[in-house]
């Protein structure tokens, strides 16, 4: 491949991604969180900054927020406080913004990435609890914008990288590693069309081989983890071809355009934004202790990577089947439970990864709501390690369960004439029936083309009507023809 | 501290707001004046004092995750200069902000 210009230079990358909780009441008052509902239907006097109303804290944001740290591999602050951001904005009742300033309730973490088969560390900068703002609409009215406060208050919590990202692969695998985290995690659904986890890009382009930074900019409003690839991509190419044109890369904020892949600047940061923080000290400070963050990681569910250690180690599959079954949640507990049932791993995963997974995707939907459990395929799995059904048997089977999840997988399968034959007299009736069709073939056979026994299989499997267990019928074939 | 134009043109663009050039004059009087004022809190040493942040030692102040719906949509917008049935309205603005 020819080097272009762009092959001098790298990109220098860090994220910012805000992530919605799944909490069920907001981060500092008890309005519902709820996707969805009516414009302003879940607001609280707190919500409104009514003059004399105190926020107070939701407990279970910190305990989300430490899993989130200790999934990251990051310290967890022992002595948080909260501080106001102000801006004055229609959908920020307050003119204030409480969120974390000083001392951010998770720092120092790290998460692995993997681009083309590398593995690569990408480091955490920290994490911190606030609110969201409501939600503007200029749409609807022709001559005023139009404020919902329902998502006001909502609980978030922001996890920042280190510029440690270089490209937009890399960019691409970071998000999805998180996001995948976040779901194992049950704190946030990573849902980035709906909104509830958003990214903001932090891009600049240097030479490769320099270790000084180029002039930043901030790249928002992407909807998807692909978006955010494409931004970046953009972006870079931008940047480099101000530079190589002779121009300066302005410190920005720039908007995506998902039309066509290219940014727009939202406003100067010359006039930089002036928030005034300082300490809330309508909140008091929360104090977690080592015996509450050992109490939050009791109780987390396992994480991909240790799913992956354990699928490929104690389980011995491949690192490629690992990754599939722990690609997400639900899919890496369906396969737990299965082999909870099934010593046979590597049928279970060829299960899962095959005829389910493309059962889901043929009917797009998801595996909770898949009618058959880990039972109906533990059945189906024992029926073939038993020899009763074949594995192209074990498929129709599957398929009839479906239908009928209610019948027990060996009725199904008698119903089906699945059952193989491994009745000796019955399969040695078969095979002479088979030899009898081909006396020529026989004299072939014992003259020493030893490859003519696959047609005498294929018809006893015709005449047996797929049910004669191809194991001994292998072998009773071989006795008859040698004797 | 200096009260200049440039500082009475960032305090007003933060705060959103306009003012005339007779109103600025009024303001940067009273913005000298609140500011000596304040700056006489400078005569105390406060070398080996914490900032004070909160007004009594409470830690650990929080709620459980419980919904609690104290007041109706109809309650919440009442106090809005503007509004429909459903939403606040606000004088039009596309501006984008961090």
């Amino acid at each position: 491949m020819e080097l272009t210009v762009y092959d001098k230079y790298e990109a220098v990358i860090g994220l910012e991604v805000h992530a919605q909780l799944l909490t069920k009441s907001k981060i500092y008052s008890a309005d519902s969180t709820e996707y969805g509902a009516s414009p302003n239907t879940q607001i609280s006097a707190i919500t409104l900054a009514m003059p004399g109303t105190l926020p107070k804290l939701n407990n279970e944001v910190i305990d989300m927020a430490i899993k989130v740290g200790l999934a990251l591999n990051c310290k967890i602050t022992e002595v948080n406080e909260f501080a106001r951001k102000h801006y004055f904005y229609a959908d920020l009742p307050k003119g204030y913004q409480i969120t974390q300033d000083k001392t951010p309730i998770c720092t120092q973490g790290h998460i692995e990435i993997e681009v083309a088969g590398k593995k690569n560390n990408i480091g955490i900068t920290r994490i911190h609890m606030e609110e969201d703002a409501g939600k503007n609409n200029h749409e609807l009215d022709p001559f005023f914008s139009l404020v919902d406060l329902n998502r006001a208050g909502m609980p978030l919590i922001e996890i920042v990288s280190e510029p440690d990202i270089r490209s937009s692969d890399e960019a691409y695998s970071y998000l999805t590693e998180l996001r995948k985290l976040l779901r194992y995690l049950d704190v946030c659904d990573g849902n980035m069309e709906e909104g509830s986890m958003r990214c903001d890009a932090n891009i600049s382009v240097r030479l490769k081989g320099s270790t000084t930074f180029g002039t930043r900019v901030e790249v928002k409003n992407m909807n998807s983890i692909r978006n955010v690839k494409r931004a970046i991509d953009g972006e870079f190419k931008r940047q480099i071809d101000l530079i190589e044109s002779g121009q300066e890369v302005l410190q920005q904020t720039r908007g995506f355009n998902p039309a066509d892949g290219s940014t727009a600047a939202l406003r100067s940061k010359e006039l930089a934004n002036d928030y005034r923080y300082f300490p809330e000290p309508d909140l008091p400070p929360v104090i977690v202790k080592q015996k509450r963050v050992d109490s939050v990681k009791s109780l987390m569910p396992p994480l991909p990577s240790e799913l992956v250690e354990k699928f490929t180690s104690e389980l011995e599959l491949s690192a490629y089947d690992a990754g599939v079954l722990t690609d997400e949640k639900d899919i890496a507990l369906y396969y737990l439970d299965l082999i909870s049932k099934t010593k046979n791993y590597k049928a279970a995963a060829n299960w899962i990864m095959g005829e389910v997974k493309s059962y889901l995707n043929q009917n797009a939907i998801e595996i909770k709501d898949f009618i058959l459990t880990p039972n109906h395929i533990f059945s189906i799995i024992e029926l073939v390690d038993k020899g009763i059904v074949s594995s192209s048997g074990a498929k129709r089977l599957f398929e009839a369960m479906i239908e009928q999840p209610t019948v027990s997988a060996s009725d199904l399968a008698a119903q089906l004439n699945l059952v193989q034959n491994s009745d000796t007299d019955q399969l040695k009736s078969w095979a002479e029936a088979a030899l009898q069709k081909y006396p020529e073939k026989v004299l072939e056979y014992q003259g020493g083309k030893k490859g003519i026994l696959g047609l005498f299989m294929g018809e006893v499997m015709k005449i047996s009507g797929g049910q004669a267990d191809p194991k001994s019928t292998n072998k009773i074939l071989q006795e008859l023809l040698n004797s | 501290m200096v009260v200049d134009d440039k500082l009475i043109s960032h305090l007003a663009e933060l705060a959103k707001l306009e003012f005339s050039d007779t109103e600025r004059v009024e303001i940067k009087k009273d913005l000298e004046k609140i500011f000596s004022f304040m700056e006489q809190l400078n005569a105390v040493n406060t070398d080996n004092v914490a900032p004070l942040i909160y007004v009594n030692d409470d830690v650990d102040v929080v709620r459980e995750d419980i919904v609690d719906h104290p007041i109706t949509k109809e309650e919440a917008l009442s106090n809005a200069p503007i509004h429909d049935s459903d939403y606040i309205k606000v004088p039009k603005f596309v501006t984008h902000r961090s």
